[in-house]
């Protein structure tokens, strides 16, 4: 079982993580990634995988405009930082 | 040494639906920023996503109209990556099993593949300020179908021509506007050159940012050079995502990632799969409209129209209707195509006239009742009120007097008037007779039938 | 006799009688939680004003003496589910501030009813944990032994309940966070059938596996709410367009000829054994009463823990990736968008919660998906199967609802696998779809700490489990014990 990069896999998820959690992640995981390691003792060849909880299909909603009726101020109250009614953060760079 | 260039488009195009792919927010543009948004749309804590119906049967539409197998068994997806634009920091598309597979746009006589179409939810609209961006969620949500072709382009040309017809094909089928400066149509292009007689592809370079199909021509035609010029001077090419930047034509390194996409695609257990049943797939063929290829052999072929006529009527979906639907009541379409073309064409948004109005005015011709100066008058006024040709010509008292007896009286009357020109005409100047002619057409008040008084112009100056 | 001690039937009939009001059920309650919720810590947030005021529209309309099945009735709300007005920070600083603009469907259930929302209960972060100790604002206390952890994720629900400082509170169950705390405190706790009560408005963990659920005093209770939580959802695409019966009409039929399933996997060394004799004395009880028990086999049971801490934690990180700091909560500026995001998560999120979402991105991750996440999602189907057989022979399964009482604070929190176990009698039932309830069988002796009996039904099974459960309440006391705050 190959060892995981604590760091590239950190940044896939965008946390930062302190050096002291850094390694303490990694040794937990580690021990948690050897103990799942028992699914391997089974035969799954031919058994369709589970995605859902139930299984429904055609689950559709006809096509209507129907406005939430939230202000959009309240959703701007809740914006760390908000500006000329858009939600702000760092200047993306392409 | 030559080389080819192998090119793929990757086409987004925004539905037109009344509401978004998993919200019952409305998808008109143009509304203040974050105005067009609900808790769904703006992936607030606790929130679920419900499949928006139509937008899954425009897809499937789309899928048939360029000859796509529709999948019976679809599923969605979660698409991982973090960005300001997105409201979850994971978009819901479709990853193994898309709604389409297959399918193809024939440009000029050459078959394009298409890979699929899948169905999937767009993304925000950010700005960019001095020292920070701005988000606005009202885009975040419009459904989005999201059309992959086969790398079977081989010119910025065939690319042009290839957008063009997917654009012309969905419109006419109701399914998008297209409008690429509207951001409902979209385009990144793969690019890629080798050299000729190689059967493996050249590095593929991801080029973004066009905002017109023919930025797609520029951009591609730029990215095909540069990329042979590199390779000539030795350099080797590497997998990378650029930037089209059309006032300085050309393409520029996007700030590389550290890390090459991992979607980390898994099942959206939110939503459920969808069957597509063999009814469905009945209904909705019924919908699939006439394509623009079909429809201009037809008008060849029906109407008896030069190609040319044929693709200056069918360019315009509007205008191609009311063309079919007055010459299909008239027994002279290529008349009704030059009136069209003519005199439609430039404002055909404003004209109140009708496919049935347009087919009497040119009845009325035909049969000698107005001559081509009244039609136009007669024209004009339909033009702006909408009232029947018919109707005008009673009115105005404006029906071309053909009767000879008439006629003859104001022929004589026109050459008694006019002996210089009368003289002119037997000195050996046959054009003199036009002076003459239009001076019947005024004693007429432009009703007078122009054939026969020159008939009667000349049988008279003859008989002089 | 004070109203914090009544179940909702009891009140029910109280307030239909007039005899009291919805005010002073209110009162009682607020009196109630400021007597013991200094020390139980059960509560996050609470506006007294705002409940006596729904109590008094209450009052005034007249609904208590109506047909709502819950006027006047005070329900507290774990801090996972949101309520317009209110705060919902799912026990986690990245949500300090944010104020819920919506009302969960739950939520519009419960007000329809007539309920009054009475506060937002304790959890473990984001619904990840079996303690409540994982919670960002302190750890709830079990009611039986103040040193000792409610269980989780909703140790808040299950504390305040426990205590008689709620008559009812909604919890969330993913691996078995409402009957483990149910177990652990003392009183009945539900987890409905996937599907059957809507998620919409719950902070999602694990989207395949998450349900909404009540604490109760007794089995009645949980019927009548189970009758007012269940129901379609045209806002939740997962929630079964079924029709709800009715639940009630099941209590008191006994359980003559009920076939009882005994899964020989769940009764094995490492149970404790007070809890062993609890739960097989109370078969016997059942036997007695006309049940007939059954050897059944579940054998994917070892796997369930391995099988619940992929496919969760894969769901978590998607669910929990929309936590960066641009639309709401909490943001720690950095010096471009990338490291705003790194560090608003990384110090927004507690440890378990950074955990799992690394755990769960991995098992997604590039190289890694088909071993992980595939697999488990495979092995899920064996488990799937395994009831499916089961119940095939027998109408119910019973279970121990948790291996061991609840135990002290602090002795786990240092090693999460060890943590994670504690859930392997109620993890399969989720994996499953199924439905479960943990009602109290018995007490260990020194200390006298609450043993849980779990019955678990097959999906939409909720009838014969309620109907089983209530039969065994009825010939036993359990519920009339109370603990001594």
């Amino acid at each position: 079982m190959a060892e995981m990069n604590i760091d590239h896999v950190a940044h896939l998820a965008r946390i930062e993580l302190s050096e002291a959690e850094r390694q303490t992640i990694a040794a937990q995981l580690t021990d948690i990634l050897a103990y799942v390691e028992k699914l391997n003792q089974l035969d799954v060849s031919g058994v369709e995988p589970t995605a859902h909880g139930t299984p429904l299909h055609n689950v559709l909603r006809p096509d209507e405009a129907r406005p939430c009726g939230i202000e959009r101020e309240q959703f701007l109250q809740n914006a760390p930082e908000q500006a000329r009614g858009l939600f702000i953060v760092p200047k993306i760079v392409e | 040494m030559n080389y080819e260039a192998v090119i793929g488009l990757e086409v987004h195009v925004q539905l037109k639906t009344r509401s978004k792919m998993f919200c019952g927010c409305g998808t008109e543009s143009g509304a203040e920023p974050n105005t067009r948004v609900c808790p769904v749309c703006l992936g607030y804590p606790g929130v679920m996503p419900v499949i928006n119906a139509e937008a899954v049967r425009k897809t499937i539409l789309a899928g048939l109209m360029i000859g796509s197998q529709i999948a019976p068994f679809s599923k969605w997806d979660r698409k991982n990556y973090f960005y300001p634009d997105m409201p979850k920091n994971y978009q819901i598309s479709q990853y193994d099993l898309p709604l389409c597979v297959g399918g193809a746009v024939i440009i000029n006589g050459k078959r394009i593949g298409v890979t699929r179409i899948h169905l999937e939810e767009d993304v925000a609209k950010s700005f960019h300020f001095a020292t920070s961006s701005g988000v606005d969620f009202n885009r975040a949500g419009t459904p989005l179908m999201e059309c992959v072709s086969e790398p079977d382009l081989r010119s910025p040309d065939e690319a042009f021509a290839y957008l063009t017809a997917l654009k012309e094909i969905f419109i006419s089928g109701g399914v998008s506007d297209c409008d690429m400066e509207k951001g409902q149509l979209r385009c990144d292009c793969n690019v890629s050159v080798r050299p000729v007689g190689q059967q493996a592809f050249g590095e593929k370079i991801e080029i973004k940012n066009m905002n017109s199909i023919s930025g797609v021509r520029r951009a591609v035609a730029y990215e095909i050079e540069r990329q042979i010029s590199a390779l000539g001077r030795g350099e080797k090419l590497q997998q990378e995502t650029r930037r089209w930047d059309d006032e300085a034509g050309k393409t520029f390194v996007m700030r590389t990632k550290e890390y090459a996409h991992d979607y980390r695609y898994f099942p959206e257990p939110d939503l459920m799969p969808v069957q597509v049943t063999d009814a469905l797939l009945a209904e909705i063929r019924q919908l699939i409209p006439e394509l623009p290829d079909a429809k201009r052999l037809r008008f060849v072929q029906q109407y008896g129209l030069p190609e040319y006529d044929a693709g200056v009527l069918v360019a315009d979906a509007a205008v191609a209707k009311f063309y079919d639907a007055a010459a299909g009541q008239s027994k002279n379409p290529k008349a009704i195509s030059n009136w069209v073309m003519t005199e439609l064409l430039s404002k055909f948004a404003e004209s109140k006239i009708t496919p049935g109005q347009l087919a009497e005015l040119v009845g009325l011709i035909d049969a000698g009742q107005i001559n081509g100066k009244i039609a136009k008058e007669v024209f004009a006024e339909m033009f702006g009120t909408g009232k029947s040709p018919a109707a005008i010509v009673q009115v105005r008292g404006l029906v071309q007097v053909s009767d000879t007896g008439a006629l003859e009286a104001f022929v004589d009357q026109a050459i008694a008037a006019n002996p210089k020109s009368v003289a002119d005409f037997q000195a050996g100047n046959p054009a003199a007779i036009n002076f003459l002619k239009g001076q019947v057409m005024k004693l007429s008040k432009g009703k007078a039938n122009p054939q026969v008084v020159g008939e009667i112009l000349q049988r008279k100056l003859a008989a002089r | 006799m004070s109203l914090h001690t009544l179940t909702i039937h009891e009140l029910r009939a109280k307030l239909r009688a007039g005899e009291v009001s919805a005010r002073q059920v209110t009162q009682a309650i607020l009196q109630r939680i400021e007597a013991v919720d200094g020390r139980l810590k059960s509560y996050l947030w609470l506006n007294p004003d705002d409940a006596l005021a729904q109590a008094d529209a209450i009052d005034q309309a007249g609904s208590a003496k109506g047909g709502k099945l819950l006027a006047g009735v005070p329900v507290a709300i774990k801090d996972v589910i949101n309520v317009t007005g209110q705060p919902c920070t799912c026990a986690s600083k990245i949500l300090q501030g944010y104020v819920a603009p919506y009302d969960a469907t739950v939520i519009h259930q419960l007000r329809e009813a007539g309920a009054i929302l009475l506060g937002r209960t304790n959890m473990d972060e984001f619904a990840m944990g079996s303690s409540t100790e994982n919670s960002s604002w302190g750890t709830t206390r079990n009611p039986w032994d103040l040193e000792r952890i409610p269980g989780g994720s909703s140790g808040g629900s299950a504390a305040a309940v426990g205590a008689d400082a709620a008559i009812v509170a909604l919890g969330s169950d993913t691996g078995g966070s409402i009957r483990q705390p149910a177990a652990l405190c003392g009183c009945v706790g539900l987890k409905p059938t996937y599907g059957l009560v809507s998620r919409y408005g719950l902070v999602a963990f694990a989207s395949s596996l998450d349900q909404i659920g009540p604490f109760t005093k007794d089995v009645t209770d949980a019927a009548l709410m189970l009758q007012v939580l269940a129901g379609h959802d045209p806002r939740d695409s997962t929630s079964v367009p079924q029709a709800v019966p009715d639940y009630a009409a099941i209590l008191g039929r006994g359980v003559k000829g009920i076939r009882i399933g005994l899964p020989k996997e769940y009764f094995i060394a490492g149970l404790d054994r007070e809890i062993e004799a609890a739960v097989r004395a109370a078969i016997q009880k059942l036997v007695e009463l006309g049940a007939e028990v059954v050897e059944i086999s579940l054998p994917h049971t070892e796997y369930a823990v391995a099988v619940y801490y992929l496919v969760a934690t894969a769901e978590a990180s998607a669910n929990l990736a929309r936590f960066d700091g641009v639309r709401y909560g909490l943001r720690v500026p950095g010096g471009d968008v990338i490291e705003t995001y790194g560090k608003t998560r990384g110090q927004g999120f507690g440890p378990e919660v950074k955990r799992r979402i690394i755990l769960g991105t991995y098992a997604l991750s590039a190289g890694y998906y088909d071993a992980y996440y595939l697999r488990a999602q495979k092995v899920r189907t064996l488990i799937r199967r395994d009831f499916e057989q089961a119940f095939q022979k027998c109408d119910v399964i019973v279970t121990p609802t948790s291996p061991e009482p609840a135990f002290k604070l602090g002795e786990k929190s240092g090693d999460p696998l060890k943590m994670y176990l504690s859930d392997i009698f109620t993890i399969s039932c989720n994996l499953a779809g199924n439905c479960g309830i943990s009602i109290p069988c018995g007490f260990t002796k020194d200390p006298q700490l609450p043993v849980g009996l779990q019955i678990l039904g097959p999906a939409f099974g909720e009838e014969r489990v309620l109907q089983v459960a209530h039969a065994y309440e009825s010939a036993t006391n359990w519920s009339k014990v109370r603990p001594r705050l």
